[in-house]
């Protein structure tokens, strides 16, 4: 069957399409010696100057560590991580404060004009403040007079340590506990650093607040650590994307964001990650083991989770929601696309604890290649949630026959009053529809575009105007050559 | 590796087992007792299932695996007719009784292996190891898998009877075969019993598994079945589960599906302490279909678990589960649907639904509706729900003049009819509706005989609301 | 000439359904193609357009004087062959719109022009979408999802306004749809008519053809046409019904 070649060629080519982000800043770096003790933890405690408690709790979150085993559960294979073969501190070595973009590494500017994200269109053009994390070291934030005058605070998670230790002593670890999780007590003893945001009551942030995470110096783990405190009645919308040059050893990255979400506050955040998946044998990529949870702690709060997800080698990741405020609300929007030997263990967690408490969660999952998509997830109610929600959608689309796609959904329920509802298909492209394209003059290629950028756009239209179009170009770059 | 603590049942276990090697039946056939030492060295080795395994973590033996049992109740002897023990008159619907009393097949010595003139074979296991080594060779424990748990391996080591069936090539058989175990012991029994089916090239089977309890004991009811369905055979299995409060019953069936076979599963658990049952289902030949029900109806502090694995080895099969249940008071309830699908195995049909309703604060369902599929070209979806009666349809239907309590069991009794509705035999499917209806207005105990012998016929089971009305 | 089916056999799956099909449309002509279900109308509507499964096992499809038999379905699309579906297949998440555009573009990449202006485009979609009575709310949904049936086939009208070929294949176009969907559907037709394209009309029945009138109306049987004439065989067909034409073939086979 000469078209059912044709299309397979064209399969093969569009899903068969390399790392277009492979190329390293060459900014000077200073690092620690590989490997992992109590004294690397002292000399990253030290690098960033701080306070006493600040080390004891690192120290406290290792030896636990110490104590824990890497999980398996996930359906995801690699090779075993040798962690005294990493460097877990590496800032880059001008460390001058910075007003205006023209104090920047040129390089540096010059890479994220690379990924089209360059911080003067962003400024210029959508008014986002970027508090750009280059190797873990906060290296430029923008836009701080707007948010100063709202008093939010948006800033490196070191400086939040020195300038704002009260805050960032009663909130953080307070979603994520270093006992959470093998990585959790590893990035709490590690982190480098990472960004605070907080959000005064009642306010609601003019901007939307966006990190953009690089993994630049070879053989640096990545351990960010994010804390976001939305007080009552205020509002965010904050933006993490992540890029990562093209090396050929495996890269860890094992990060925590915790999200706190005061009565009536309303945090979305989006995430747009590309990193590098390896080449298309499966050598190298980024292996992204990462923790994050927020809590709708007051009533009528709000969490939502909206992930694009094409990168990394193999990924790990369960962003989540506790619904711990009557009527509060847990969303998890999510599009994971694997390819070549990129294995993707991905879902969330709501868990209902107040009254009234409502969750959605839409799921689509895209294989191609050799590829593993996984989606697994929690729904909990417990007792005391009296009429809370559950809806669950969750899709796989498989393009070719060489590609996996799962679903494990665990649904406990211990409330008569409630309502959880959890729907999956699993499908390939259909024939009809592909047919229906050619016959209108669209080529195989743009149809699968077309048909894969229609089946996402549910999750797509949650994200912001902006981030949308790069997820799109993502979308497109992982899969094939042209998006219609 | 280091010495693992054994919990008391384990010890008894393997105290049962090293003073009876060389008395089991088979034991004289070198493959039957290379298979109880390995089974034996796999239960040691992992142990009876815990809270900490993934396949349990909501079922918890840990009662169970601290208890004491009677491991070897003496065979009964057959002093009166099996109908005078168990009358079995449902109206309407006859059957072929075989029954396994405490774990023996209980029949006169000379009944206990029948070989009827159309080459039908109905009898002990442990005799039929005997007669026909070259069948046990093909199929015995060869699908029940003892590494996936420590009850499946301790029923492979320690097994001492159950039932075997041979349906050779080309027979139908029209009357349903139904079998009937009743524990009745004077202490706490654990019966590890095991059962063949063989079905034939393009042969046809109907076969019902009743468990029943006469008393009140703990007891712990271990049964592996493994099921063959030749090529273009069809093999119908209806589970009809009427125990104690404090019994557990694990119901580990293996079926393995040849090319063009056909199987229908229906677990109908009407009441029971704790009750696993788990089905495996693995086609082998192209053309499989396999349609796997079940209901449940618990209350108290009974827990049900289903765990249904449906494995796509090959391409062109078609499955379908639906699992539906009602849970009051304190019970709980876990559905584990797994679909695979392996590489290649395209053109794969395969359904998974569970829906559940909840009717008080205490009750508590896990459901885990899991697909892991390797092929592009396949149906697969599955859904899961928890929630309550509509209200809506209780409205209407109280504005109708029906009461309250008869139309919330009126839309229970809806909610699982598309269960009941199919069960394949007219006769069978009319009385199983009728212990739904007395399940649900609580008139239906643990019955004195068989379960299908209501206590006390003379009662109407006649639901007083017209269906034809709603 | 625009069309020339010359012997043409096709199977699916190994069965032969079309079995030395002939049949020839000059540009201008609009051609009926009717008879009894089964006989082989929607697979000539599939060969005509390249759909895969449906193997041409001899005999050949000349298409404005080039032999088609192995081009592409996108590619014929483009060439300006277009099939008005019998069942138009939904595509969740693609908007009316954005499919519109993409197909427009890659006809008009073939044809070595820009893509067209969003402007120009959208006037372009108002002016068909009227044409078939189209509301817009359609437009904004995805492709054929929660279309009524009726809807679905006025869309494939619009659709093909929007695409302009040269020769349309209109496949059971009237099934399903009353009699005032019927019109706006012919409407649009007619307006479309014009002396530099073609029609292959296929249909069950006679009603479609008291609006789409047609200049020939063949009789398909078994695979092949058994009888050809002007639209007067329409309405003899509709009054003796399809008997007339097998029995006279039974009988000449016997």
């Amino acid at each position: 069957m000469e078209e059912e070649k044709r299309k397979n060629d064209v399969l093969e080519e569009v899903t068969s399409s390399e790392y277009k982000y492979g190329f390293v800043t060459d900014i000077e770096t200073e690092h620690a010696p590989k490997g992992l003790n109590e004294d690397i933890i002292r000399y990253i405690s030290a690098k960033k100057n701080e306070p006493e408690w600040m080390l004891e709790f690192r120290l406290k979150a290792y030896r636990h560590w110490l104590t824990l085993e890497e999980p398996d559960w996930a359906l995801v294979d690699y090779p075993k991580i040798d962690f005294n073969d990493i460097i877990y501190y590496a800032a880059p070595k001008k460390k001058k404060e910075l007003e205006s973009l023209d104090q920047v590494d040129p390089e540096l500017i010059d890479t994220f004009n690379k990924l089209g994200i360059s911080l003067e269109e962003q400024k210029r053009l959508s008014g986002v403040a970027v508090d750009a994390v280059i190797d873990s070291v906060s290296v430029k934030t923008t836009f701080q007079d707007t948010l100063a005058k709202h008093d939010i605070i948006f800033c490196a998670m070191s400086e939040a340590v020195q300038n704002h230790p009260e805050l960032v002593r009663k909130h953080l670890a307070s979603v994520v506990p270093y006992t959470d999780n093998y990585y959790a007590a590893l990035n709490t003893a590690v982190f480098s650093d990472g960004s605070f945001c907080y959000i005064p009551k009642g306010v609601r942030c003019p901007v939307e607040l966006s990190t953009y995470f690089r993994i630049n110096a070879a053989n640096t783990g990545q351990f960010e650590r994010t804390l976001i405190v939305a007080e009552e009645g205020s509002y965010v919308s904050y933006l993490e994307g992540c890029t990562a040059p093209q090396r050929d050893e495996n890269q860890l990255h094992a990060a925590i964001v915790e999200i706190v979400a005061m009565a009536d506050a309303e945090v979305k955040y989006s995430t747009v990650q590309n990193w590098y998946p390896g080449n298309k044998e499966g050598k190298g990529g980024i292996y992204n083991f990462v923790t994050k949870r927020g809590i709708c702690k007051g009533d009528r709060s709000k969490i939502s989770w909206t992930q694009v997800e094409t990168g990394s080698a193999v990924t790990w990741k369960y962003p989540s929601c506790i619904l711990k405020g009557d009527d509060s609300i847990g969303e998890f929007y999510s599009v994971a696309v694997t390819n070549n030997f990129q294995q993707a263990d991905t879902g969330t967690k709501m868990i209902h604890l107040g009254k009234n408490s409502k969750s959605t969660i839409i799921s689509k999952g895209i294989s191609a290649g050799k590829s593993n998509n996984t989606y697994r997830g929690l729904v909990q109610i417990s007792k005391k949630a009296e009429n809370s929600r559950n809806f669950s959608q969750c899709d796989s689309l498989l393009l070719g026959d060489q590609c996996g796609a799962h679903t494990f959904p665990y649904i406990n329920t211990s409330n008569e009053t409630s309502i959880v509802e959890h729907e999956a298909t699993t499908s390939k492209i259909s024939e009809d529809q592909l047919f229906y394209c050619q016959q209108r003059g669209v080529d195989t290629e743009k149809a699968i575009g077309l048909i894969v950028n229609g089946y996402a756009k549910e999750v797509l239209n949650k994200l912001p105007m902006e981030f949308a179009v790069e997820a799109q170009k993502l979308l497109a770059i992982t899969l094939e050559g042209s998006v219609g | 590796m280091s010495e693992r603590k054994l919990s008391p049942l384990e010890q008894d276990l393997a105290t049962y087992y090293s003073a009876h090697e060389g008395s089991f039946p088979g034991s004289e056939n070198s493959r039957i007792t290379e298979l109880r030492n390995s089974a034996f060295q796999s239960l040691m080795e992992t142990g009876l299932p815990t809270k900490k395994d993934e396949k349990w973590r909501s079922t918890d033996m840990k009662s169970v695996v601290a208890n004491t049992y009677n491991l070897n109740p003496d065979a009964q002897e057959y002093d009166v007719e099996f109908s005078e023990m168990f009358r079995c008159d449902v109206r309407g619907f006859e059957a072929d009784v075989i029954s396994l009393s405490n774990g023996w097949y209980y029949a006169p010595e000379e009944e206990k292996l029948q070989v009827y003139d159309n080459g039908l074979i109905i009898g002990s296991i442990a005799i039929a190891q005997q007669r026909y080594p070259e069948l046990f060779e093909q199929y015995f424990a060869e699908i029940a898998d003892n590494t996936s748990h420590g009850f499946t391996a301790a029923n492979s080591a320690l097994w001492q009877d159950g039932v075997f069936v041979y349906v050779p090539d080309g027979l139908h058989i029209e009357k349903t075969l139904q079998l009937i175990k009743v524990v009745s012991s004077d202490n706490q029994l654990m019966t590890n019993t095991r059962n063949l089916i063989i079905l034939g090239e393009s042969s046809k089977l109907s076969f019902m598994h009743c468990d029943d309890s006469v008393n009140h004991n703990s007891n712990l009811i271990n049964t592996v079945t493994e099921v063959h369905i030749g090529k273009n055979a069809s093999f119908d299995l209806y589970k009809l589960q009427n125990i104690n409060d404090e019994t557990t019953l694990l119901n580990n069936t293996f079926i393995r599906q040849y090319a063009d076979s056909r199987s229908k599963v229906s677990v109908l658990t009407l009441n029971g302490g704790c009750i696993r049952n788990e089905i495996h289902v693995d086609f082998q030949g192209e053309g499989g279909e396999a349609d796997l029900n079940g209901f449940y109806l618990m209350d108290k502090k009974q827990h049900v678990d289903n765990q249904v694995f449906v494995r796509h080895s090959v391409p062109n099969c078609y499955s379908n589960e639906l699992f539906k249940g009602v849970l009051d008071e304190e019970a709980s309830a876990v559905f584990n649907g797994y679909i695979y699908v392996a590489r290649d195995a395209q053109q794969t049909n395969a359904f998974q639904r569970n829906n559940n309703i909840l009717m008080t604060k205490t009750a508590k369902v896990n459901t885990m509706p899991f697909l892991e599929i390797y092929a592009d070209d396949v149906k697969c979806s599955h859904g899961a729900t928890v929630g309550q009666l509509d209200t809506e349809a209780l409205f209407y239907l109280m504005q109708r003049g029906i009461s309250e309590k008869d139309a919330r069991l009126l839309l229970m009794y809806a909610f699982i009819a598309d269960v009941t509705g199919k069960i394949g035999i007219e006769a069978l499917k009319t009385s199983i509706e009728d212990m739904v209806k007395k399940r649900l207005r609580g008139e239906l105990s643990i019955c004195e005989k068989c379960v299908l012998h209501c206590s006390r016929p003379d009662v109407t089971l006649e639901f007083d609301i017209d269906m034809s009305k709603v | 000439m625009l069309l020339n089916i010359k012997d043409l056999h096709v199977s699916i799956g190994g069965k032969e359904i079309l079995k030395g099909f002939n049949l020839g449309v000059n540009k201008g002509e609009v051609h009926a193609i009717m008879g009894p279900n089964g006989t082989g109308k929607s697979t000539l509507a599939a060969a005509i357009t390249g759909r895969e499964g449906y193997e041409v096992e001899k005999g050949t499809i000349e298409y404005k004087g080039e032999i088609i038999n192995d081009q592409a379905p996108d590619e014929r699309a483009n060439n300006g062959i277009f099939l008005s579906f019998q069942y138009p297949v939904e595509i969740p998440g693609v908007s009316m719109t954005n499919f519109m555009r993409t197909a427009l573009n890659a006809q008009r990449e073939h044809q070595g022009l820009d893509p067209v202006p969003a402007s120009e485009f959208l006037k372009l979609m108002e002016a068909n979408k009227k044409l078939v009575d189209i509301h817009s709310k359609l437009t904004n949904r995805s492709v054929n999802e929660g279309f009524s049936g009726g809807e679905k086939k006025k869309n494939e009208i619009f659709q093909m306004a929007m695409l302009q070929p040269q020769l349309a294949v209109l496949d059971e176009t009237d099934s399903g749809l009353d009699i005032d969907a019927l019109k706006v559907v012919a409407r649009g037709v007619n307006a479309l008519r014009s002396e530099n394209n073609g029609f292959v009309v296929i249909t069950h029945y006679q009603r479609l053809l008291d609006y789409i009138v047609p200049d020939f109306v063949h009789v398909m049987y078994d695979g092949r046409i058994v009888k050809s004439g002007t639209k007067g065989l329409a309405h003899e067909l509709e009054e003796k019904g399809y008997d007339w034409i097998t029995q006279q073939l039974d009988y000449k086979t016997v």
